[in-house]
């Protein structure tokens, strides 16, 4: 029986939570085509890490504890999970949209010269023809598309982060673990990581924040962020940026959403003086309510939004923030 | 010390086009160009090319090339990166690159690549943002057989060597290679440079190299396409602003904050 495999991604020794993202989108997939779900799990594991793969919804796991793949160079990972697909010749492969594994899926595919889709938010399966269809956004989420695979396998699925829900997990499922001996040549890896410097902002996590300031141009300098800032703390939130305002120096790249920021999906995303280009709203449609504060009522953030004010926000927000403290404290 | 640089840059629809404006045909599942709108050099490429210029200068010597794929190139835009600065440019242009896909793109660029000769570093942006489809580097590096260095935001070369930091969604992860390797580059790298009159006066006497697939001996089912493209869609937003309006705009902000209390989102 052939398989639907997973790329599950360990970091600082536990799961990473796009793992249990992909093992749902393999299960769904696998239902409709009626194939065993495999993950692969690279570097330091432990059977607790094991345990909760199969317990979210792994068939077989495949570990291999190389010391290459302890750190997260691609040209290990990508070696790795060459050998896998050569032993298990799996019908497509996924791996998740982080710096990680929009990497290594993109590269394995063009090594065996297969089609790969990069950022996708669905994917199906055609139980009489066998076909796999994925659909993603294109033209910075202008405009959606759908592709199908032609025949070859593996097909390679680059899934977007949060665009699937983990299973509830089960452990009473059990699963079959392959311990496999890996054989990584010195010639395969080209790049050599010297040093992982983190800039972690303080205060809550933007991707785990339940509520978001995002400021954009509109907002005219740096200065009025420490208005976002006080609004945000109300709601122990975090403030975030639209490019504009990272690319003008206003705040540090790590408090961009959109496309090629980070993708959030918070309860309350409230914008000021954003426009809601369609590469921003790609990192923050699917929050449970996005608010706009923008002086044009032609600007695109009114067609995403579903509660707006008109106007300018320098007169706005003071009274919004004002009500929202009195509202939260009474 | 001189260092020679390959530039992959793609002409692509203006992604400043207002959403209001976009449109596509769904029967050919093609993008409909905007009338008036004008293409552009994708963002992340002009950011190579800015790059690509930096690296140069900082050796004191040697050339940036720009290698483009493309089935209609307009001139006019296809020339910043020369304005800019860059000493030459090749376009392949070919009626059969129409809708030529990643696969594609990448079997024509490394027999353009291949042909162009000795280089020491390929730079790419980090996604085109027509199909934003960010692999096509990667699977240059593939066919190439050079290291692949992702999402810089600062390049260093050494003695034979480029150490580069890769852009994390928290902080930022420093990498190393031997020359020649292939890096992609985003916004982080810092802003192109305008051209100068004088670079657009320099630029106006180069000339691009045109080929065609038949000059790199490519043939066309060298571009049969990986996957099919079953459909194309403006995707509809289901949200209906509910716009609040008070007596000023002060007063509307009062009135938001009661609002989201009354739908129990705050
Ligand atoms: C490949 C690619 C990737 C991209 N990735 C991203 C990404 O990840 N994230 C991202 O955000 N963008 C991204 N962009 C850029 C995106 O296209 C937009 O250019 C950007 O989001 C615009 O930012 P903005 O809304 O802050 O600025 P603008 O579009 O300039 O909008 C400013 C808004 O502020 C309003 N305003 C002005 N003054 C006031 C006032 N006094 N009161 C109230 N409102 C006011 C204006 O009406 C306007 O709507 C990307 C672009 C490309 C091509
Ligand atoms: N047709 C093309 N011509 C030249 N370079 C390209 C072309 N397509 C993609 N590239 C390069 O690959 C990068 C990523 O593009 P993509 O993978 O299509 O998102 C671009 O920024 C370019 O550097």
């Amino acid at each position: 029986m052939s398989e639907i495999l997973v790329l599950a991604e360990i970091e600082n020794g536990t799961l990473h939570s796009t793992a249990g993202e992909l093992l749902a989108a393999a299960r769904k997939l696998a239902a409709e085509l009626n194939l065993d779900v495999s993950a692969a799990l690279f570097g330091e594991i432990t059977e607790d890490i094991t345990g909760e793969v199969v317990a979210l919804g792994a068939d077989n796991v495949y570990t291999a504890s190389h010391p290459k793949l302890a750190s997260n160079v691609a040209d290990a990972h990508v070696a790795a999970l060459e050998q896998i697909c050569q032993q298990a010749s799996p019908t497509a492969v996924l791996t998740a949209k982080t710096p990680l594994g929009r990497v290594v899926g993109p590269r394995l595919a063009y090594r065996m010269g297969v089609g790969v889709a990069q950022d996708c938010m669905n994917v199906t399966g055609e139980k009489i023809s066998g076909k796999i269809t994925v659909t993603r956004p294109v033209y910075g989420g202008n405009a959606m598309a759908a592709f199908t695979f032609t025949d070859k396998n593996p097909q390679f699925i680059v899934v977007r982060v949060k665009a699937f829900e983990a299973l509830e997990r089960d452990d009473s499922r059990v699963g079959r673990i392959v311990e496999l001996d890996m054989d990584i040549a010195d010639d395969q890896i080209k790049v050599k990581l010297i040093e992982t410097v983190k800039e972690e902002s303080e205060g809550v996590k933007l991707e785990d924040a339940s509520v978001i300031v995002s400021g954009g141009r509109g907002l005219g300098g740096p200065e009025p962020f420490s208005q976002l800032e006080e609004l945000a703390k109300m709601f122990n939130g975090a403030v975030g940026a639209s490019r504009a305002v990272c690319d003008a120096g206003w705040l540090d790249h790590s408090y961009q959403v959109g496309l090629t920021g980070k993708t959030v999906s918070p309860d309350l995303y409230i914008t000021v003086g954003i426009s809601g280009a369609s590469q921003h709203m790609a990192g923050c449609s699917s929050s449970k309510s996005i608010v706009a504060i923008n002086k044009d009522s032609e600007a695109n953030i009114f067609k995403e939004a579903s509660f707006g004010v008109v106007g300018d926000w320098e007169k706005v927000l003071p009274s919004f923030t004002a009500t929202v403290q009195e509202l939260l404290s009474s | 010390m001189s260092i020679n640089i390959i530039v992959c840059a793609k002409q692509v629809m203006d992604p400043e086009t207002p959403s209001s404006a976009f449109s596509v045909d769904s029967d050919i599942k093609q993008v409909t160009p905007v009338q008036g709108i004008p293409p552009v050099v994708n963002g992340f490429c002009e950011n190579a090319v800015e790059a690509a210029l930096q690296i140069r200068e900082a050796a004191g010597g040697g050339t940036v090339t720009v290698l483009s794929v493309g089935n209609e190139f307009v001139m006019d835009v296809m020339k910043k990166p020369l304005s800019m600065g860059a000493d030459s440019m090749i376009l392949i242009q070919d009626q059969l690159c129409e809708n030529l896909d990643a696969l594609g793109t990448v079997n024509v660029l490394s027999a353009a690549i291949t042909r162009a000769g000795e280089f020491d570093l390929i730079l790419c942006g980090q996604q085109a943002s027509d199909w934003d489809n960010a692999h096509v580097p990667l699977g240059l590096s593939e066919t190439l057989g050079i290291p692949c260095l992702t999402e810089a935001k600062n390049i260093e070369i050494g003695d034979d060597s480029v150490t580069v930091n890769s852009s994390r969604t928290d902080g930022y992860e420093v990498f190393e290679a031997n020359l020649p390797a292939l890096i992609t580059v985003n916004n982080e790298i810092g802003e192109p440079r305008y051209p100068t009159l004088r670079g657009i006066m320099q630029a106006s006497r180069k000339t691009p190299e045109i080929l065609s697939l038949s000059d790199l001996g490519l043939s066309e089912d060298q571009m049969a396409p990986a996957m099919a493209l079953s459909d194309l869609y403006i995707p509809v937003s289901e949200a209906q602003c509910e716009i609040i309006e008070g007596e000023d705009d002060a007063d509307s902000g009062r009135l938001l904050a009661l609002k989201l209390r009354e739908a129990k989102i705050i």
